[in-house]
């Protein structure tokens, strides 16, 4: 297919959206950039759903600008709009087959009926399910019911598709197979998925950007990579992954400066003996709290003499539980590379992670 | 949960004496119109058909069938009609008194036909000046008729939502092919579940239609009414009986499927 790509596939300008007296979304502004895996990140009640049904017109904004490939598409109604959804509980059609769903799409705009026969099962065939043309949505598993759903917003080929929490009804298993199988067809169909998740896991793993939501506004975008390695604020490093922060006279005694800054759990390694930080490298003393053993990996908690509590996470490469259990209560040393601690710009404020 | 033999044996015999109290003497109804003997003795005389035909014959039956049959059709029809757009103002819409109007729309299950018998009557005849007739027994009907088809397609709306609709609109549906493809056809089976019940709660009301169908008109139940204490009519009218007992069967059971059966396994 050769087409003239613009850059940005989603644009929103000052979204702000109230029902009643509550804000769900704040004044946003966001661009995702064509083709792009986007994920936007936060916990249940951060506006991130209400913007992607702004976005595909289920609901129109208090104010602000919703444009799709540079139009504008604020005031239009969902259908006509150029992108599709798959829900978060599928929404599929009960009383129609399978095909006679993946076909609705190009059965409302008209398409002849031998050319929408051959898109729909193509549709079928890329999410791997050529034989359940003729099932009823009531006889399928869950994962087989989400992979219909994605094939009949596929087969529009739409510019843009959001997806609602795509995997959240699906067991842990089925989740781990499904987002391994959603990034290669994003791959191969170079749509746009704009898809919101409450699980960080997730949108690390699957998407090339996240937009990280709380109280209706946007904390950070960046890869996953930024997100996590550099959260801009106290809140984000909390929500995606375990959060590490050091400040007030901890900071001054163990960094020597002021503020507040993060440092990841696997960062940090757990010196029992005597052993001098090397020239790039921090180190604060303390006691282990407590000892979790997780298999591969055993969690460590540690007090610092200078006030505050870090988790050090380790691989236990020759460890067994037998060793690093009898730990708790013995005195460590936590060392880490300078280039991995960074400043948050927020007070930190304890937040409970999702 | 698990009970012991004893209990599972006094509730089956509880189940079976209870279906026994209802279902024993619809089997002596049955039986009794092939009774030779007019007086039904006990046990039945001999075999006869010639109830059955003697029914088949009686003009004032067939009249009283008829005006029955075009009583609940009507009132069934104006019950899909106004069931249908009450339940959909009630459930998609907010608006001031929605509860109340909920209220109001149930209400005449509830009241007494008697009630509403006089209160209908009064307005037809006093305040209107409309002749009573078969128009009026429709529209008294109707009044209750309205409840079963509101209940039904409320309760499928209810379950239904709005996902199914938002995901044929995101499929590039206007409002009416969603509608046409995605609404009605969900709502299908809720109407003929309500509307077969209309019918038959239409078909057997008698207390409203006395009140309201004047001299010339007379449904079935009054047809029966009135000729139940007629000594030579009794075993026609046995039979009538048993013919409804036959009947009724067919729409209780599709009502029973399509109510309660989920849509998704249709």
């Amino acid at each position: 297919m050769f087409q003239v790509m613009p850059d940005q596939a989603v644009s929103l300008r000052g979204l702000r959206k109230s029902f009643g007296p509550v804000e769900a979304v704040a004044g946003i502004d966001l661009d995702v950039a064509d083709g792009e895996f986007f994920a936007m990140l936060g916990p249940s009640g951060s506006g991130k759903t209400t913007v992607l049904r702004m976005i595909a017109g289920f609901e129109s904004p208090t104010a602000g600008t919703v444009e799709l490939g540079g139009r504008d598409v604020t005031r239009l109604a969902p259908f006509e709009r150029d992108v599709n959804t798959v829900f978060q509980d599928y929404a599929l059609f009960p009383h129609m087959s399978v095909l006679d769903n993946v076909e609705y799409g190009l059965r409302v705009k008209k398409v002849p009926r031998a050319e929408r026969r051959e898109r729909a099962l193509a549709a079928l065939r890329s999410v791997r399910l050529e034989g359940f043309e003729k099932r009823r949505p009531a006889q399928l598993s869950g994962g087989q019911r989400q992979r219909v759903a994605l094939a009949r917003a596929l087969v529009n080929r739409p510019r843009v598709l959001l997806l609602d929490e795509p995997l959240g009804a699906l067991d842990l298993k089925l989740r781990e197979e499904m987002q391994v199988e959603l990034k290669a067809i994003q791959r191969e169909v170079g749509i746009t998925f704009l898809f919101v998740t409450h699980d960080q896991e997730e949108a690390l793993t699957m998407s090339d950007r996240i937009a990280v939501f709380n109280q209706g506004g946007i904390e950070q975008v960046g890869t996953p990579a930024e997100v996590y390695e550099r959260p801009a604020t106290a809140f984000v490093a909390a929500f995606v992954g375990t959060s590490n922060l050091i400040s007030g006279d901890a900071a001054r005694a163990v960094l020597g400066r002021e503020g507040t800054f993060s440092v990841r759990p696997e960062k940090l390694r757990v010196v029992l003996g005597e052993e001098p930080p090397g020239p790039d490298e921090h180190e604060a003393a303390g006691v282990i709290r407590e000892v979790v053993y997780a298999g591969p990996a055993t969690r460590f908690v540690v007090d610092l003499d200078a006030g505050g509590r870090l988790i050090a996470l380790q691989q236990n490469l020759q460890a067994s539980s037998m060793d690093v259990t009898g730990l708790r209560g013995a005195r460590v040393r936590l060392v880490w590379n300078r280039r991995h601690e960074f400043p948050i710009d927020a007070p930190a404020e304890p937040v409970a992670a999702g | 949960m698990n009970f012991s033999r004893t209990s599972r044996t006094l509730l089956r015999a509880a189940l079976v004496a209870g279906l026994a109290v209802v279902y024993v003497p619809l089997a002596v109804v049955l039986l009794n119109s092939f009774n030779s003997d007019r007086t039904f003795s006990w046990p039945p005389a001999g075999f006869t058909l010639r109830w059955w035909g003697a029914a088949w014959d009686s003009a004032g039956l067939r009249d009283a069938l008829w005006t029955s049959v075009q009583a609940g059709l009507g009132a069934t029809a104006i019950a899909l009609v106004l069931g249908t757009m009450a339940a959909f103002a009630v459930q998609r819409y907010r608006f001031f008194g929605r509860e109340t109007v909920s209220l109001v729309i149930v209400l005449p299950i509830a009241l007494p036909g008697i009630v509403t018998g006089i209160a209908l009557s009064n307005t037809f005849h006093t305040v209107l000046g409309l002749p009573l007739g078969l128009l009026t027994v429709i529209v008294g009907h109707a009044t209750f008729c309205v409840v079963t088809v509101y209940n039904n397609v409320l309760a499928r709306l209810r379950r239904m939502g709005l996902n199914l609709e938002e995901a044929s609109a995101d499929l590039g549906a206007d409002t009416f092919t969603t509608f046409r493809l995605v609404t009605f056809p969900m709502m299908r089976s809720a109407l003929l579940a309500g509307g077969l019940l209309a019918f038959a709660l239409s078909f057997d009301e008698i207390i409203v239609t006395t009140f309201t169908a004047g001299a010339g008109v007379r449904t079935l139940p009054i047809w029966i009414f009135e000729n139940l204490f007629r000594p030579n009519q009794a075993p026609v009218v046995n039979v009538v009986a048993a013919a409804l007992i036959l009947l009724s069967v067919i729409p209780i059971y599709l009502a029973q499927r399509l109510s309660g059966g989920d849509p998704q396994t249709h």
